[in-house]
């Protein structure tokens, strides 16, 4: 493999992982950028798609449940599915009360699945994971596997992406967005806001959900340790906040951009001799802390802000409109 | 089952130690600060430096590291949190996530990733024939001793002083408080400092029940904030009952079940004040939810 080769493969490879974190990164801007829902358990929700569709779709085996050999579309849409029900579960608990329960509630929700999952190992084969999972599409295309599957993933970011947008346009959408601006003269203008709030909180875990299931099946491979909050909940929020909450487009550019930090660092951490290599991981951990704190004092709208959005019907009748003065 | 419910009480005052501090921040700021457990650990790190590294007696070095942390909090509150205060609650939890993650593998880059303890070697137990033979290590009873002080100290702290009462009328409803006359900043400033103060004494008492490594305040971050809203947010009062509860709990449910599942206990009994009694045991059931 001459240099070329290997830098077009490493950018594959990194876009597959950065568009991964963007399925994550809509789902969370559903929920925390329409309609000010604060997950800190996104990794509680990639969690439970991963498995679910690892169980799905992997062929039996006595060393972890499941095994029912199902076409991998099934196993995305139990993913999406499983973690819809855990969201309502949720939801049900902690939407009636303050804000902040939310937060604690989903933290909680998915340090316990990950510490179940570790001990039960009849459940998902415990720590050794599970490593039977199937790759979309595999045997067919041997030599340019990766490449495959990020244009199979791009298509389906870009179908979660128009169906997000289609959401957040519509009348449910601006009845989210009323809901963080303002619940109380939502609830008053005889919205049932509890039910809206339910429903982002499930279509944002749905989201996540499928971001699971497309982790398992890209790397083949699932432990617990996958799911550890940093990886799998502060990178997501570090993302959204950096790209700009309450817009999608800036959930994607968020995603690409601190996944290239974090791999860049990681890059030149990589250099480093092993010794200290475990203090270098620290610093990039360190950073995207400091990322955090920095955006949200200098830029809380992110890179991108938020849209200005009105509904596409007085959008089309103000153009008309100035057209006609015009 | 005696000696399960030693082990519960000495976690229980040490899971205290930490609800307390997060309580009061809690109810002030109106926001469940992620990084709380973080500053424990950054409290029983300072003390191991000062000890270890500095050769001050432990008790000394204690003294010293939770006077650190508190100056520190007071100084992340000043470039950080006062900031984002007229944003929302929201933004100072997402940062409290920022100043987390930076607390914690701070730590791990200063001292690195490994396990350290503050006394090398085994200490025997002193058995207590006359309490059913339960065994207790002479640094448990120093656990419990300090424990004890400290939660007399804040009492008397927070019903007989000025700043005490100052305290608890911000966190009990923050506009009446400032309409007062409290001065608030100076409060908030000092609830920091105490808070953390706090944690860190927490964080030491848990470095010597056990050992110290850079996620242990992460560790015990669900059972303390599931103390803080068992007894209800902003009340001292409530965190110590919440914190004995959660530590017993935890603790007996050993005799039945596997160690590892320590923290579920933690999150099922949070999860059922939840669905039962969302203000907590101490505190008044509100009206509705508001928002953060």
């Amino acid at each position: 493999m001459n240099a070329w080769e290997g830098i077009v493969s490493y950018a594959i490879f990194f876009l597959i992982n950065a568009g991964i974190y963007a399925v994550f990164t809509l789902g969370l801007n559903v929920q925390w950028g329409y309609t000010g829902l604060f997950n800190v358990g996104i990794a509680g929700f990639s969690m439970i798609g991963a498995y679910t569709s690892a169980l799905l779709t992997t062929p039996a085996s006595d060393r972890h449940l499941g095994g029912l050999g199902l076409p991998i579309p099934f196993g995305i849409a139990g993913a999406a599915l499983a973690a819809g029900l855990l969201a309502l579960l949720i939801g049900w608990i902690t939407l009636r009360l303050r804000d902040d329960y939310l937060a604690i509630a989903t933290l909680g929700i998915a340090e316990v699945l990950r510490l179940v999952i570790k001990n039960e190992g009849w459940f998902g084969g415990g720590v050794q994971g599970i490593s039977d999972i199937p790759r979309p599409l595999q045997g067919l295309f041997d030599a340019h596997y990766n490449a495959i599957f990020l244009i199979v993933l791009l298509g389906l970011i870009a179908l979660l992406y128009w169906a997000v947008e289609q959401a957040i346009r519509s009348p449910w959408g601006r009845v989210l967005r009323a809901i963080r601006e303002d619940e109380i003269a939502t609830a008053a203008a005889g919205k049932d806001t509890v039910r809206f709030r339910m429903e982002a909180l499930v279509f944002g875990a749905c989201l996540m959900g499928i971001g699971g299931a497309l982790y398992a099946h890209f790397i083949g491979y699932l432990s617990p340790d996958a799911f550890e909050p940093m990886n799998a909940t502060f990178l997501v929020w570090a993302m959204l906040i950096v790209g700009g909450s309450g817009n999608n487009r800036g959930a994607l550019l968020g995603a690409l951009v601190v996944w290239a930090i974090w791999s860049l660092t990681e890059f030149f951490t990589d250099f480093l001799p092993a010794a200290i290599g475990t203090q270098a991981a620290a610093v990039r951990i360190v950073l995207i802390g400091l990322l955090l704190i920095i955006m949200l004092i200098w830029r809380p709208q992110g890179l991108l802000g938020e849209e200005r959005q009105v509904s596409r019907w007085v959008a089309e009748r103000l153009q008309r409109d100035r057209a006609h003065e015009g | 089952m005696e000696q399960l419910l030693v082990y519960g009480i000495i976690l229980g005052s040490i899971i205290a130690l930490g609800a307390i501090g997060l309580s009061l921040t809690y109810g002030i700021l109106n926001f469940p600060n992620f990084a709380h457990g973080d500053m424990m650990a950054l409290g029983a790190y300072l003390a191991l430096f000062l000890h270890a590294g500095l050769h001050w007696p432990l008790t000394l070095a204690a003294a010293g590291a939770i006077v650190l942390t508190g100056v520190i909090a007071i100084g992340i509150d000043r470039a950080i949190y006062r900031r984002l205060r007229r944003t929302g609650p929201v933004s100072l939890l997402i940062a409290s996530v920022g100043v987390a993650l930076v607390v914690r593998y701070g730590i791990q880059l200063i001292w690195g990733p490994q396990t350290e303890v503050y006394i090398q070697g085994i200490q025997l137990p002193y058995r207590f024939d006359w309490l059913g033979g339960i065994r207790i290590k002479p640094s448990q009873i120093g656990i419990l001793i300090t424990a004890g002080l400290l939660v007399v100290a804040v009492h008397l702290l927070l019903t007989r002083t000025r700043l005490g009462k100052a305290m608890r009328a911000l966190a009990d409803n923050p506009e009446l408080a400032r309409v007062s006359g409290i001065p608030t900043e100076r409060v908030i400033a000092w609830t920091w400092a105490l808070g953390s103060g706090l944690a860190a004494a927490g964080g030491i008492l848990l470095g010597i029940e056990t050992f110290l490594r850079p996620p242990m305040g992460w560790n015990v971050l669900l059972p303390i904030v599931a103390a803080v809203i068992l007894g209800g947010i902003g009340s001292a009062h409530g965190a110590m009952l919440g914190g004995m509860i959660i530590g017993v709990s935890q603790e007996l449910s050993t005799a039945f079940l596997p160690t590892e599942y320590k923290p579920l206990i933690a999150f099922a009994l949070l999860v059922a004040i939840l669905i039962a009694r969302p203000s907590g045991l101490a505190g008044v059931p509100a009206a509705g939810r508001g928002r953060v």
